[in-house]
């Protein structure tokens, strides 16, 4: 088995991919842990479901470079949804429900309308549910440097910023009465979260993009007790999960690369609670 | 010069007025007592003075080398904050934010006044303890701390006690009583008249869209008993 293994990373495209799972798991991890507690973990969900419609729109207008048609969209919907903040008609979570399944309905619509090859099952069940196209990365290289430069910054601006992403996370009117700028941050926090989320689309497909979001952070909690611990162990958690996803999947072929993160992501929360029921006893 | 002086204030939401005509002053040291059944916007004043929320006409004023953000608030405890993992440590350390301006981290005299804050309170010990698995009394001390890191000059209290039982309560009460003594002003939201007659130096009573009283409590008990 080992040998299978070292045979396929000789390939290109299998480090690529390998690279690319282990950066966003690790971006999506960070964030996280704040998302969950901000209770906004089904902000994921929403958003790639508007990345998914962005990529039928993309798709049926003849854009090629789709992500960078994808990624803005998904920034703007991102700053509306978490931005509009309690004063909003419609409440977050509703307003969160309109724009996830409107989305889903338009783009599917769209792909309807402009098919882009004759199997549009195929085509829609890959932007779903996460495709083979994380195993192309050897023709696009240019996504896997993306990948690697957003990833950095998304870990410099969230240790430059991890205690202030801390107050407007545990009491934002206390932050903001104390002068903090909740407002920009929260605008900052939006726009990382679009990004990472139009990523990992990528990865594993706009209906399990959430999957990466929340699950490390709440397999954290399940043992941790401090915020800096519980980040710490979600990123950790994450990037092992991912990594073993994407190996499990290389070595039996036929098993798609983000169910099998998410089922590892899921198998991992399963023995994380465990563990902590038996230690409080 | 007074500490906050608040002129000719009208409060309210989207264009419906709650209270008007607020206009009341807090000097250095005082412990003021806001009182007023709900709804009469006690609330709404704390936001307000706070810069949560603009009032819909009059003006907030600062003086006496009081900033803006250099109010220590007390919020009520949010559900957010019912299953957040936090250490004591981190609840407290984020009340010296605002010390740090664009510097992304703490420096030592911040740690130190974290430290500080915590002794004053008597959590030292609970540093490294989980937030939420604390008491209710522990809970609000931790916040208090946090609110003291951010200014030892005013704190804000929105019902200190609520959710206590009469032990801690009175604690609650006896603590904050300590820090009025060492000089910090207080603005306290309150519904237990009892604890604010022992501790209060001064009473704000709004109610049917205006103030009803403010004075001493000395002028108050005469009214009142």
């Amino acid at each position: 088995m080992i040998d299978r293994l070292i045979m396929y990373f000789e390939f290109p495209f299998v480090r690529y991919a390998m690279l690319v799972g282990i950066l966003i798991a690790f971006c999506s991890s960070l964030l996280g842990v704040t998302l969950v507690l901000k209770r906004f973990s089904f902000i994921g969900n929403g958003l790639s479901n508007v990345a998914f419609c962005a990529t039928a729109v993309g798709a049926a207008i003849g854009f090629n470079n789709n992500i960078l048609f994808v990624l803005p969209i998904t920034i703007v919907s991102a700053v509306l949804l978490l931005c509009s903040g309690k004063n909003a008609k419609i409440k977050g979570d509703a307003s969160l429900a309109m724009i996830s399944v409107g989305s889903l309905a338009i783009g599917y619509l769209l792909m309807n309308v402009f098919p882009q090859s004759s199997n549009l099952a195929g085509d829609v069940c890959t932007t779903l549910f996460g495709s083979t196209a994380i195993l192309t990365l050897g023709q696009r290289t240019w996504m896997v440097w993306l990948c690697v430069g957003l990833s950095v910054l998304v870990a410099v601006l969230f240790l430059l910023f991890y205690h202030k992403i801390f107050a407007i996370t545990f009491d934002e009117d206390f932050a903001v009465a104390t002068g903090i700028k909740a407002k920009a941050y929260n605008l900052l926090l939006a726009v990382v979260v679009a990004v990472i989320i139009a990523l990992a689309m990528n990865l594993v497909g706009a209906l399990l993009v959430s999957a990466l979001v929340v699950f490390p952070a709440l397999t954290a909690m399940r043992l941790f007790k401090s915020f800096k611990s519980v980040t710490i162990c979600s990123v950790i958690v994450s990037v092992v999960c991912a990594a073993f996803g994407i190996l499990v999947s290389i070595l039996f072929d036929n098993l798609p690369v983000g169910s099998t993160i998410v089922a590892v992501n899921i198998a991992g929360f399963g023995i994380f609670s465990l563990i902590g029921v038996i230690l409080r006893r | 010069m007074a500490q906050l002086t608040c002129q000719n204030l009208t409060l309210g939401y989207e264009g419906k007025m709650i209270v008007s005509d607020l206009t009341f002053t807090v000097n250095a040291g005082d412990y003021l007592c806001i009182i007023g059944e709900n709804g009469s916007g006690k609330s709404t004043l704390m936001r307000t003075i706070l810069n949560l929320k603009a009032p819909m006409s009059g003006k907030i004023v600062t003086g006496d080398g009081l900033l803006p953000n250099e109010i220590g608030y007390l919020p009520q405890q949010t559900v957010v904050q019912k299953d957040f993992p936090a250490s004591v440590r981190e609840v407290v350390r984020s009340g010296c934010l605002n010390r740090c301006g664009l510097r992304p981290y703490f420096n030592k005299k911040q740690k130190q006044l974290v430290e500080e804050s915590m002794e004053k309170l008597g959590i030292t010990n609970l540093a490294k303890r989980c937030y939420r698995e604390l008491s209710g009394g522990q809970q609000q001390r931790s916040l208090l701390a946090r609110a003291l890191c951010a200014t030892g000059k005013i704190l804000l209290l929105d019902e200190p006690a609520a959710g206590l039982d009469p032990m801690a309560s009175a604690e609650m009460y006896a603590l904050i009583a300590g820090l009025n003594a060492d000089g910090t002003t207080i603005i306290m939201i309150s519904h237990d008249l009892e604890a604010s007659r022992q501790y209060a130096s001064h009473v704000l009573q709004i109610g049917n869209g205006g103030v009803l009283f403010f004075g001493t409590m000395a002028d108050w008990r005469e009214r009142n008993d």
